[in-house]
């Protein structure tokens, strides 16, 4: 039985300073997040709604400008936001794990991908050469590339793209980790790639019950992989909850125009609907809910209130003032 | 490198600046060195008036006199003699003249050049770009030291032999860069639109292209000032620059090591740290130049 | 990779063919070629022999043609001072200046690429604006003011080092120092660009996010990877070191190639100024061919863009 979820984010807030203290980012804006083992979350937001910070965040791998300012991280119940430097660093790699975006600039071109894939393994668990060289060429074949025994005494530039994105993918599983984070991997991949490669992803998270969080800007890739769903609107958390209850019947306004701008086939509609405006400057957000000025039902009320979260229906929650209950609001 | 005088807060409680004059409060502006340099240009223009004696003609019974501080040394000549009895000081001040038109005519003639050809060469592309850049090439492949050695030993000495020997071995380094950024400004909407407007390929150069790579031709000539300095020193102290008796820093090194090994030591440190202080200056300057207007010149 | 080294051969070999006939036309350009060609003094009767034996008089091409069959057979003909081949001359003298060139090579890289590392590792601090200032100071002495105050010092007031010659290891620090030092400058802001640059890559972000310690991230994944451009660049400025030594081995008399060019100027030499920018302009065209080929050994993936 277990005594709590796997990850707990509560109230968390990251800010970016600039150099003179003059202008505040508000990157990551009072997020609370909890996620179980085995189970996937997808964060999805526009480009500049905080996603990749908070992810940056739970690593610890912000830049010097970024600050946490607020909140916890509570990873298997200890606080990650606590801990000094060099726990964390037994904690990256092995216990949680990255993909990046981009496969090319992630492998370094001068060593071969087995050295690369083998490195975590024999850094964190002190493997010998050889058995960590077998290890990799094990985790080779588990993310299926053909010729393993081959591929593992290759340089990055002599593989396809899909190809390196999955070695990206053995490294971060080779100590197995208890989290994967996904930071838009399939972005830089063609079409015809994306589907093998989630499907190998979605594959290893169930063999290896790794708890999975992908951070993406499509909402269909989320659909066909995550069990719950996170949305994220100029650093807020805006709506949280199981993705079919989500996809079925949106809280929120913004999810709900992510969701109706998606063109269908047979769709009846003549007219791509568009999300009017533009997302807004990060160091400058509008008052109150930083949505109003794009939604279509804002109300006086939504100009100048932050909206704090509801809880909706079970297990999720929006942050509009559209959810409020008639009676008594959750704790702001 | 900016010390508390160089900070902002201090300049604008010193002074009330016009609005033309504000970017001096801007963050780093390096104001010491651009003191420096405006007093060196001072220096040159009222030379005549500042040196205490003629610079070319000494009186042989005095020389190698140390600076006024030393034993033997007199108020009469500040900064000491050199070999033929001449004041150091007023061959110093005379010098910063020299140095101060080399180098200004240098890069004003070499940014010139380099900058139309740089021009011509991004914008008309096709065989005009290859050649001058063939062209180019060739000449950068050899250090500019030994391109102007190898010129001055054909041509000889002179001021103005070397003003054109340092313009010619340096205007490709502007033609280079130049034709770069052209390249990218070429693509441009509003060069487009100048093109469809119908306006000849000559006016769109000068019109269009030209106020956009002014920014980028100014940095690179800061920051090749120095260099050209040191070149034209350099050539000095062989002897195929600056002819004696003017009193080129460079050719009072040379007349410096003369006395070196007697441990006449201002005649060789004064000049070079005259040298040595026009260049950083102008390198800081340079510096900051470039990290203003364009972050993209960093590889320069 | 044979594609590879064929292709940079045949840009070496334009290069060279391009920089015989920019010497060739600037000779040519500069007035009387016959004056230069002639010994200092020579009256009209020898500047018209001088013009005849050159054949002087002839189509351009003609004389461009036996120019080059000339540097072909490696006949750059006689010096006047020395009254031997040039060709052989300058050979006699470039070990020196090889020896020279490569101690201030390895000063330069020693003072270079540790303080570029520590300055972009500790970027912004203090050990960073140490390292710009002193990047900041050699870019700005001229090399030959440095070995003067150099002498000033070790030589004629500490009494520690000679100032002139060659012979012995003690004779080659100040000269190598002062030739160096400006290469050590340049080394230094190019590693640390370089080793920002590579900081800041994706792959070292995700050797962080490995977990692995820093001091490996730095020592195995940075620190080859922002070496590349560095080492590069310092092949092809050894032989411009060689090239630039002229006044410093002038300043320190040393007997290399650089002060053979300043007796050239000296006495009015030309043979020998011509041979010395020809050779040394060839000498950097072969140099950047091999540091080219050494690039691609090094860096894997430039072998198969060939």
């Amino acid at each position: 039985m277990t005594t709590g979820p796997l990850l707990d984010i509560r109230r968390l807030s990251t800010h970016y300073v600039s150099a003179r203290g003059t202008r505040v980012t508000r990157a990551v804006d009072d997020v609370t997040l909890s996620l179980d083992q085995g189970q996937t979350l997808g964060i999805v937001g526009e480009s500049g709604s905080g996603k990749t910070t908070l992810a940056l965040t739970l690593l610890r791998m912000l830049p010097p400008a970024a600050r946490v300012v607020s909140g916890e991280m509570l990873f298997e119940g200890t606080d990650l936001l606590k801990k000094p430097e060099h726990e964390m660093r037994r904690i990256r790699g092995k216990r949680i794990a990255m993909i990046l975006q981009d496969p090319m600039m992630s492998l370094n071109p001068l060593f071969t991908v087995g050295d690369q894939v083998a490195e975590p393994i024999r850094v964190h668990e002190g493997a010998p050469r050889r058995s960590a060289w077998r290890r990799a060429t094990e985790l080779l074949k588990a993310v299926r590339i053909a010729a393993p025994e081959r591929r593992v005494g290759e340089y990055p530039h002599q593989l396809s793209g899909g190809m390196r994105q999955r070695i990206v993918g053995a490294i971060a599983i080779s100590c197995e980790p208890k989290i994967l984070i996904a930071d838009e991997p399939t972005t830089s991949l063609d079409l015809t790639i994306q589907a093998q490669y989630l499907k190998l992803l979605r594959d290893l998270q169930r063999s290896h019950n790794l708890a999975l969080i992908f951070i993406t800007h499509n909402l269909g890739i989320v659909a066909k992989m995550c069990d719950q769903v996170a949305v994220m609107y100029a650093g807020r958390l805006v709506e949280a909850g199981p993705v079919k209850q989500i996809y079925n019947s949106p809280a929120h306004p913004y999810t709900r125009a992510l969701l109706e701008s998606i063109p269908r086939l047979g769709d009846s509609r003549q007219r791509l609907t568009a999300i009017e405006g533009q997302p807004p400057d990060p160091s400058a957000p509008p008052p109150g809910c930083a949505f109003h000025p794009r939604c279509p039902k804002v109300l006086d009320r939504c100009r100048t209130e932050a909206p704090p979260e509801f809880r909706v229906a079970d297990s999720q929650t929006s942050r509009c003032w559209l959810s409020a209950p008639v009676t008594a609001v959750r704790g702001a | 490198m900016s010390t508390a005088a160089n900070s902002p807060r201090s300049v604008s409680t010193a002074l009330a600046l016009p609005s033309r004059l504000a970017f001096i409060r801007s963050e780093g502006f390096p104001l010491i060195p651009s003191l420096i340099l405006l007093a060196i240009m001072v220096v040159a223009i009222f030379a005549p008036v500042l040196a205490p004696h003629n610079p070319e003609v000494g009186v042989l019974g005095d020389r190698f006199r140390p600076p006024a501080w030393q034993t033997n040394g007199t108020i009469d000549h500040l900064l000491g003699t050199d070999h033929l009895g001449r004041d150091v000081l007023s061959r110093l001040i005379f010098g910063a003249r020299i140095s101060v038109v080399v180098g200004l005519m240098v890069i004003i003639v070499a940014g010139a050049i380099g900058t139309a050809l740089g021009i011509v060469s991004g914008y008309l592309g096709r065989w005009v770009d290859q050649v001058i850049m063939r062209v180019t090439d060739a000449w950068l492949a050899m250090p500019a030291l030994m391109l102007a050695i190898f010129l001055a030993a054909i041509i000889g000495p002179g001021i103005s032999n070397i003003i054109i020997i340092l313009a010619a071995v340096w205007w490709t380094r502007y033609a280079r860069v130049i034709r770069g950024e052209v390249l990218s400004v070429r693509e441009r909407d509003f060069v487009r639109l100048a093109v469809v407007a119908g306006c000849s390929k000559w006016t769109i150069m000068r019109k269009h292209i030209l106020p956009n790579v002014v920014n980028s031709a100014i940095v690179l000539a800061t920051l090749q000032l120095g260099q050209v300095i040191i070149a034209e020193a350099g050539l000095s102290f062989l002897g195929v620059g600056v002819p004696p008796p003017q009193p080129a820093w460079g050719l009072m090194l040379a007349d410096g090591k003369k006395g070196l090994m007697a441990g006449y030591w201002w005649l060789t440190v004064l000049p070079g740290g005259c040298i040595m202080l026009m260049v950083l200056s102008a390198n800081l300057l340079g510096d900051w130049l470039r990290v203003k207007f364009d972050p993209q010149l960093r590889q320069l | 990779m044979k594609k590879f080294i064929l292709k940079r051969l045949g840009l070496a070999t334009i290069s060279l063919f391009l920089l015989s006939l920019t010497i060739f036309l600037l000779i040519r350009i500069s007035g009387d070629p016959a004056v230069l060609l002639a010994e200092p003094g020579a009256s009209a009767a020898d500047l018209a022999a001088i013009r005849t034996q050159f054949g002087l008089d002839r189509p351009l091409w003609v004389q461009y043609v036996s120019f080059i069959t000339h540097l072909f057979r490696a006949d750059f003909g006689q010096s006047f001072y020395y009254r031997t081949d040039v060709f052989e001359l300058y050979l006699s003298r470039l070990p020196a200046s090889l020896m020279l060139a490569s101690a201030a090579m390895v000063f330069s890289l020693v003072i270079g690429i540790p303080t570029g590392i520590i300055a972009a590792v500790r970027v912004n601090k203090w050990q960073d604006s140490i390292g710009k200032l002193f990047a900041l100071l050699g870019l700005s002495m001229p090399s030959f003011w440095v070995g003067l105050v150099m002498i000033l010092f070790f030589s004629v007031y500490l009494g520690w080092l000679p100032s002139s010659g060659s012979g012995t290891v003690w004779h080659l620090v100040m000269p190598a120092i002062a030739l160096g030092w400006v290469f050590a400058a340049a080394h230094m802001r190019l590693t640390r660009s370089s080793m920002l640059e590579v900081l800041g890559s994706e792959y070292v972000k995700l050797a962080r996010l490995k977990g692995l310690p820093e001091a490996l991230v730095i020592s195995k994944h940075a620190f080859k990877n922002a070496l590349i451009p560095v080492l590069t660049l310092a092949g092809v400025n050894l032989v411009i070191m060689v090239n630039v030594a002229v006044i410093v081995e002038t300043v320190f008399a040393w007997p290399g190639v650089g002060r053979l060019l300043f007796e050239g100027i000296a006495f009015r030499d030309f043979p020998i100024v011509q041979a010395s920018i020809l050779l040394g302009g060839t000498m950097i065209v072969v140099v950047n061919l091999l540091v080219d080929i050494l690039y691609a050994v090094i860096d894997p993936r430039i072998r198969y863009e060939g």
